[in-house]
């Protein structure tokens, strides 16, 4: 990753957080681009798991690692603590890898 | 300048509950730190990378997704594509807590850095201004220390890790991701966009250059809304709102 994508994500990010604080007084942001904003960040961030826990490069990763993040993600879902589940799901991923699974 | 008198009228109106909670906001986001700087490095990329991002984006979603574009074979216009949009939704978060920055510059330019769900949650909390921005200053100063400490110490132990593969460690990156988002997809609504979302970044996998598949996710966006207003004309369901990440 080139020293610019860094600066160029960090200007931005930096430019969505003072918009705020600049603009506060003068400006309202209505309510349903705040709510657009914070529902795409969620549907994002879901793709990105969806991407990373199916797919390898141009093609299916294998049965082992969405297992694992299946595992995680349902500990998650019920409440377990946060150290835990990233444990849980890398130990099941190596186990089925372990035993032969891809 | 903090006199002693100050300091101990500040942690009076803080109050031991809102330190406790702060503290344990601290270790939990501590260690998601440490797996951004174990999987960034174990992966493959320089160890500065990680903590320079953590440094100057400091926002962990971003940072992980934008390092997920690039260890997945993408390019960097994808990886801060990626990244800038999650972190639009700090744009809302500057409206809400604008006023607990305090009024002059030398405050607001730092404190506006400081701008995470994390802190925001926290200072939305109360109304009384004064405590408002005490509750502000001090999540967002301690989240910002806890961060970055976790993510040197995770740099420095993925650097010791070996065959990542036979860890299971890639199973990590999107679980990690998985446990953040699963509070923002309380609203059938999101859940909806977000499945469509996700069907077409995979289905576009096989295709597309890497990293460009999750940027057409928010379209899923556009498919519930299209669906929502067809099913409930001009009406938003009361139930629909998306609760605050913390």
């Amino acid at each position: 990753m080139p020293p610019l994508a860094v600066v160029l994500l960090a200007a931005g990010t930096y430019a969505f957080r003072l918009a705020g604080p600049l603009l506060g007084d003068r400006l309202r942001l209505p309510d349903p681009l705040r709510r657009l904003l914070s529902d795409a960040a969620a549907v994002l961030l879901v793709a990105l798991v969806a991407v990373a826990a199916l797919t390898d490069g141009h093609g299916f990763a294998g049965w082992a690692r969405p297992a694992g993040v299946l595992v995680g993600g349902a500990l998650a879902l019920r409440r377990a603590p946060f150290p835990l589940v990233v444990v849980a799901a890398a130990a099941t991923t190596a186990v089925l890898r372990l035993i032969g699974l891809p | 300048m903090f006199t002693i008198r100050d300091m101990r009228s500040f942690w009076r109106t803080l109050g031991p509950g809102t330190l406790r909670d702060i503290a344990l906001v601290c270790a939990a986001d501590a260690i998601v730190g440490a797996s951004f700087g174990a999987i960034a490095v174990s992966g493959g990329l320089d160890p500065w990378v990680p903590v320079a991002m953590s440094l100057l984006v400091f926002a962990g979603g971003a940072q992980f997704a934008a390092v997920g574009v690039v260890l997945a074979g993408g390019g960097p216009a994808a990886a801060v594509a990626a990244g800038l949009v999650l972190n639009a939704r700090l744009l809302p978060f500057g409206f809400a807590v604008a006023d607990a920055l305090g009024s002059r510059w030398w405050t607001r330019l730092p404190g506006a850095h400081l701008i995470m769900d994390e802190a925001v949650a926290f200072a939305m909390r109360h109304d009384d201004p004064r405590r408002r921005r005490d509750v502000f200053w001090t999540c967002g100063l301690a989240l910002f220390a806890c961060w970055n400490a976790g993510v040197a110490a995770g740099v420095a132990a993925g650097r010791a890790i070996g065959d990542t593969g036979a860890l299971g460690l890639d199973a990590a990156f999107p679980t990690v991701l998985l446990a953040l988002v699963l509070p923002s997809l309380a609203s059938p609504g999101v859940r909806r966009a977000a499945l469509t979302g996700a069907g077409v970044a995979v289905a576009a996998t096989p295709f597309l250059p890497a990293g460009l598949p999750v940027l057409l996710a928010p379209a899923g966006l556009l498919a519930a809304a299209r669906r929502r207003r067809r099913t409930m004309p001009g009406d938003a369901t009361p139930g629909d709102a998306t609760p605050e990440e913390t």
